[in-house]
């Protein structure tokens, strides 16, 4: 293993990271402000790749496809909210898992019906479709590092918006005692429609960054819920710092495990053997991890301040 | 969606008779294909190839009124098995045609030879039948699993390349693939990575295939796995350094997702949409029409599956009723395949020509598999030896 193969696992961990962040993001706020679990949050993430994909079919251009569909998905996010979410705060778990994965259900096919079974692609942007040389043999896309650094940028917006504004103050205070928030005369509906729209966007705008790299399929939301689900539980409900960490150690950690399980084995058991049993273990690695944290830190990372 | 299907596939097939509702003694054919989730696109290329053969020839096969009925196994062997086990003891269907997946076949197998109803595969064609469990009543029509990635092998061989890269999902289509291709390479494999079904990013595989230091790759993932790591792929710039080869990765199904990507990727096939012959050409010309996209090896065999059948029942004059002359009849393979060269060899499982495909870029900027050269001549699979029958 070389050092320059190791950098470029790191990157791809990282870029995998960040992914997983935006994704993260909403979900870990929508459940630990509102404590409602959102099984659709992943559909939302494959809404927004094929949203991309509509609109570079009809502007040509992916930067305009970019907005329009970040307003879009917005849009789409108050309105389930509006519409279906908003009923189920106060009802119990099951009625919300029940809910949304009908939802799940509904918008794949919907996607289907729409869009055909097939898998589409959409290019990414000319300007960042090229690949830079890292060494002589490796290279690494253009689009990946923008990808990272968009993720930084989203990560660092959130952390400044909840730590330092009127609204910030408000969602972390939800967080805490949402009856509280509301006694003191704060309209909570408003508040929590607002985090569920950006939480909304922020899946959409994952599925559009993502629809370039990964093919958009109806049902590409559905494994990516799980292991966001494993993010935020892993950094802890409802915090946005434990999201991003557990989002970068579980994207490194994966792209790591995936390359080096294999090849780690193979020195200790024969290569066939370990063939065998390499990507198994590699893809039982973040839940594993999961595990660990849990059992020494049971409420994740970092849980967010007063959340029980 | 199965009821609504099943009512478009007996409309079709009912109004082509001018609306005569269906009588007891017509033949009857029900198909088990996979019509839900990502992978519904190649069961819905075999229904469209099926009925497009259908139409051509009034919805009637070998001179008799045809009623098919479509099913969707959903990909799950349990609901595979209900729908096969319905179709031959509730609509007592004298033929069954399935499955596009091994697994799904497997399965159906049983339940559907043990009736004594003809089953006959359009796609899945898994080792396990070809050898010592072959059987009187079944039949595939498009090739044994490991015989494409054989062909890689001798692709392999005839273009040069001495360090392959492999790569397959983790499950028994991945691994036969790379049996297959290791048994026909001469040269030195230098890795054999399993990633998992469904894969997502490729970034870490791709690290590893850039530092590789191999010519080739040669790769065997459909659908999704395929659009995504073609895309990815290129984007890392690893098409200039190193060749593409594959099975079932880059094809009609996948091409519309990677475009320029792939163009100029090399595969391994029994058949391309631009293989010259007379009856493909009209075949490719008449399915374009129809249904608007270009047709893929699924269509194709679906299509030779009809002809077939048309073929068969013409022979017996309709009458199902003597299995052995059925059998006979449909073992003669005396049809016009879109293949060209075509006949059943001892364990009913094809003997056919393979060739090395590309991808090419049409003019009106649609993507297809293209006809380089014939690799293999009246390739037989390498099984049939252990067949008694």
């Amino acid at each position: 293993m070389s050092t320059t193969l190791f950098l470029i696992l790191c990157l791809n961990g990282l870029q995998y990271g960040m992914l997983l962040f935006l994704i993260a993001a909403g979900l870990t706020l929508v459940f630990g402000v509102m404590g409602f679990i959102n099984l659709a949050h992943g559909v939302q993430y494959m809404v927004g790749a094929y949203l991309a994909f509509a609109y570079v079919q009809l502007t040509g251009s992916f930067m305009l496809a970019v907005i329009l569909s970040l307003v879009t998905a917005l849009i789409l996010g108050l309105l389930l909210e509006y519409f279906i979410f908003r009923h189920l705060y106060n009802r119990d778990h099951l009625d919300q898992v029940l809910a949304t994965f009908g939802i799940i259900i509904f918008l794949n096919e919907l996607a289907k019906v729409i869009f055909g079974p097939a898998t589409l692609s959409i290019a990414p942007p000319e300007f960042l479709s090229g690949s830079i040389q890292l060494t002589e043999t490796l290279r690494y896309p253009i689009y990946r590092f923008v990808t990272i650094f968009a993720g930084l940028v989203v990560a660092l917006g959130l952390y400044l918006t909840i730590s330092f504004t009127r609204i910030g103050m408000l969602i972390r205070a939800g967080a805490t005692s949402a009856e509280m928030v509301s006694a003191l005369g704060v309209n909570i509906q408003r508040l929590f429609m607002i985090v569920f729209g950006v939480g909304a966007m922020l899946a959409g705008f994952a599925g559009v960054i993502a629809a370039p790299i990964f093919a958009i399929e109806p049902g590409m939301g559905d494994n990516i819920l799980i292991v966001a689900f494993v993010v935020i539980i892993t950094g802890g409900m409802g915090s946005i710092g434990g999201a991003f960490f557990a989002a970068l150690l579980v994207g490194l950690i994966d792209t790591l495990g995936r390359s080096l399980a294999t090849e780690i084995l193979s020195t200790v058991f024969n290569p066939s053997f370990a063939n065998q049993i390499g990507p198994a273990l590699a893809s039982m690695l973040i839940y594993i991890l999961m595990a660990a944290i849990l059992v020494f830190r049971p409420k994740g990372l970092l849980p967010a301040k007063g959340v029980s | 969606m199965k009821k609504h299907l099943k009512q478009l596939t007996a409309g079709v097939a009912l109004s082509a008779v001018m609306g005569t509702a269906a009588f007891a003694d017509d033949i009857k054919i029900g198909m088990v294909v996979t019509l839900s989730g990502p992978p519904a696109a190649l069961g819905q290329q075999i229904v469209d190839g099926f009925q497009l053969a259908l139409e051509q020839k009034d919805g009637m096969l070998g001179g008799q009124k045809v009623e098919l009925i479509v099913e969707d196994d959903e990909l799950k062997p349990d609901v595979a098995l209900v729908k096969a086990t319905s179709l031959v003891e509730r609509d007592k269907v004298d033929f069954v045609v399935g499955t596009v997946f091994s697994n799904m076949l497997q399965a159906i197998f049983k339940p559907i030879v043990q009736s004594d109803t003809f089953l006959i595969s359009p796609n899945a064609g898994p080792s396990t039948f070809a050898g010592r469990n072959c059987n009187p009543y079944f039949f595939v029509t498009s090739y044994q699993n490991n015989q494409n990635a054989e062909v890689s092998g001798m692709i392999a061989n005839e273009e040069g390349f001495e360090n392959v890269f492999t790569m397959v999902p983790n499950y028994q289509a991945g691994r036969d693939n790379i049996v297959g291709f290791k048994q026909t390479f001469k040269g030195n494999v230098t890795d054999e990575v399993f990633t998992p079904l469904g894969h997502q990013d490729f970034s870490a595989e791709l690290a590893r295939i850039s530092t590789s230091g191999a010519d080739a790759i040669f790769t065997f993932m459909p659908g999704g796995m395929g659009v995504r790591l073609v895309n990815q792929f290129a984007n890392a710039g690893l098409s200039e350094n190193m060749k593409f080869m594959s099975v079932f990765t880059t094809d009609e199904t996948t091409l519309p997702g990677q475009k320029d990507a792939a163009v100029g990727f090399l595969a391994a096939g029994s058949w391309a949409p631009d293989l010259p012959n007379d009856a493909n050409a009209a075949f490719v010309k008449a399915f374009e029409e129809k249904y608007g996209y270009i047709p893929g090896s699924y269509a194709m065999q679906a299509y030779d599956t009809a002809s077939l059948l048309d073929s068969a029942i013409a022979k017996t004059g309709g009458d199902m009723s003597d299995k052995d002359a059925v059998r006979a009849a449909l073992k003669e393979a005396d049809f016009t395949s879109l293949r060209g060269d075509f006949s059943f060899n001892n364990n009913h499982y094809p003997v056919q020509d393979f060739h090395m495909l590309n991808v090419v870029k049409r003019d009106d900027g649609k993507f297809h598999t293209s006809f380089v050269r014939t690799i293999a001549k009246d390739y037989a699979d390498s099984f049939s030896q252990d067949c008694k029958m």
